[in-house]
């Protein structure tokens, strides 16, 4: 079985930087700002190359859809084992609204072109949280999904797939080609390393852009305005175990 | 109607707006989020009707529990024995015949596990782009979200004819059982379920428990690092007792197997917002905080006088948790 293997990268904002609110409250300050591969496309890429190493797979291509920068993030995939990458070019002003519709559409018609067996993606985005564009996807393509999967279990041209539920783990079968969101338990990403990253610089990075693909991104949402979640006070302390208590009775909401 | 609507369409009759609220249930239970959902709903500007769809294989209890809800106009039912496992490649395409039969200006869904998965599938079948885990509604086209693990704060205005998105359980009141005048008109939805051959459901593993569940808890008591392994959870579990509260934990104590995935709170986990948070040995990480920041009091336990937790709460208290938590539950049962 040698599947072709599409994942998705996007280039978020770091996890571990606080963000801040412009001051005109149109969006986030993204200018300057550490960026790097969506934390769940990390995880998706992992298993994407474990695929392969098990040589159940025998070609990852990453997908980014953005501005020229997100060609940091492409390559980043590419030192983690994707064989070649694709960039799907959207100037910095239309990439503020870039949605899931466009992306799974633009995802989609990759995979037809390429011939895809299986589409890997994070299960959300860490700026935007939306956690859409797997299911949207594999809307378009009429493909089956198991998102939020925490383990994948390939066999000829069926997946088993373990997912996180609210109230447990919920298993299903999937037969390919399919989408696969992932979760943060699927597997523990590697690091990139040097050799693997000089070796990127020689592998294929095709760019496309929305029209070549027949994509229209006109916007179906308009960002009204963004702002700082209300404070919270914070800091209060409390000297003892008996103080805690007290003023845990107080409250009265036991 | 919908041709009147079609013809006049500058009449009032067109400005109406007319809501499907998608319930979540396993054919035994109903789901605490589509109470809250069934607020949202009634909440939409201009909203004349809330019509709900219970879809399952052997649903007709929640059906009678739904129709008794206040703000619910009428429930249509789809019972079908190709609807078992809830496959999302199954119910989309009911829900889907669904808004091309009446034209719902507004779909709901509860921002769940399920939710998740179903909801922006059958966006895309309508070719609409959604909106995810909303805390808000401003208006009928425009609605407020979190971004960036709830630092900020987005209101977005959709332009598609439709309105598709899933409500966060915790910005809404849930409606009370059996709260309706008069019990909701029940009827057959007139649709055919087929089972797709591409997906099947296995099983599930469903953690069993007579604590209250995370959302619906008016006490949280979750649980970190700190607690170094799984056995030491029973600490928490025993002070739970005393407050009916229900047991959480953040991503570092799933992660390292004390407890399993059900537990989580944070920015890719559960969102709760109880009367009372207890954060036990847990740092205060933006991903957690992002799960439980909307909880009216934070109390926080933590030998790490440092640990960001302290900016969040408003009982705090530096000292050892293997010392403390036994205390409070002795103390606790003094009542």
């Amino acid at each position: 079985m040698s599947l072709r293997i599409l994942v998705g990268c996007k280039r978020a904002i770091d996890y571990a930087v606080k963000i801040q609110v412009k001051s005109d409250l149109s969006g986030v300050v993204t200018e300057g700002v550490k960026h790097a591969l969506n934390p769940f496309d990390e995880i998706a890429m992992e298993e994407a190359v474990r695929l392969k190493e098990k040589k159940l797979a025998n070609e990852v291509i990453a997908v980014s859809c953005g501005p020229a920068q997100s060609q940091d993030v492409l390559r980043t995939a590419l030192a983690l084992g994707a064989d070649k990458a694709f960039h799907v070019e959207v100037p910095a002003k239309e990439y503020e609204t870039l949605q899931p519709i466009h992306v799974s559409k633009i995802l989609a018609k990759l995979a037809e072109q390429e011939k895809v067996d299986l589409i890997i993606l994070g299960k959300q985005a860490i700026d935007d949280d939306c956690n859409q564009t797997g299911q949207m996807t594999a809307a378009v393509l009429n493909w089956p999904q198991a998102t939020f999967a925490s383990k994948l279990q390939l066999k000829d041209k069926e997946a088993t797939c373990e997912r996180e539920i609210d109230g447990g783990l919920e298993t299903i079968s999937i037969k390919l080609p399919a989408v696969v969101t992932a979760d943060l338990r699927l597997n523990t990403p590697r690091y990139a390393t040097l050799p693997n990253i000089m070796k990127a610089k020689k592998k294929p990075l095709k760019k496309f852009s929305p029209k070549d693909l027949g994509v229209d991104i006109t916007p179906r949402q308009e960002i009204v305005k963004v702002c700082e979640p209300p404070k919270r006070q914070g800091g209060g302390k409390v000297a003892s175990t008996e103080e805690l208590v007290e003023r845990i009775k107080k409250l009265g909401v036991n | 109607m919908f041709r009147i609507t079609k013809f006049f369409s500058c009449s009032s009759l067109a400005r109406l707006k007319h809501t499907l609220v998608v319930v979540e249930h396993d054919n035994q239970k109903l789901s605490q989020i589509t109470l809250n959902t069934l607020t949202a709903a009634t909440k939409i500007p201009k909203n004349e009707t809330v019509t709900c769809v219970v879809a399952g294989a052997g649903c007709g209890n929640i059906a009678n529990e739904v129709s008794r809800l206040a703000g619910v106009n009428k429930v249509l039912v789809v019972d079908d024995s190709n609807l078992q496992g809830f496959l999302p490649e199954n119910i989309a395409p009911i829900i889907v015949d669904l808004q091309k039969k009446n034209n719902f200006s507004h779909i709901a869904f509860g921002s769940s596990a399920f939710g998740k998965n179903l909801m922006p599938r059958v966006a895309a079948m309508l070719d609409v782009q959604p909106v995810s885990d909303i805390i808000g509604i401003d208006d009928e086209n425009t609605f407020v979200r979190t971004i960036y693990a709830g630092n900020a704060i987005q209101t977005v205005r959709s332009k598609d004819p439709i309105k598709i998105f899933t409500v966060r359980g915790t910005a809404f009141e849930a409606v009370k059982p059996d709260s309706a005048a008069s019990p909701a008109e029940i009827s057959p939805a007139g649709l055919t379920a087929t089972a797709t051959d591409k997906a099947a459901f296995v099983n599930q593993q469903l953690a069993k428990s007579d604590r209250p569940a995370l959302n619906a808890a008016k006490v949280v008591i979750a649980g970190g690092r700190g607690l170094q392994n799984g056995e030491n959870f029973k600490l928490l579990y025993d002070l739970a007792d005393t407050m009916n509260a229900a047991v959480g934990a953040s991503r570092a104590a799933v992660d390292a197997g004390y407890v399993p995935n059900d537990l989580q709170i944070g920015q890719t986990g559960k969102i709760v917002a109880p009367e009372l948070y207890i954060a036990v040995g847990v740092s205060g990480a933006i991903q957690h905080l992002a799960g439980m920041k909307d909880s009216k009091t934070i109390a926080a336990i933590n030998k790490d006088p440092e640990a960001p937790i302290f900016q969040v709460a408003d009982l705090g208290l530096v000292g050892d948790l293997f010392k403390e938590v036994p205390e409070m539950t002795k103390m606790m049962k003094k009542n």
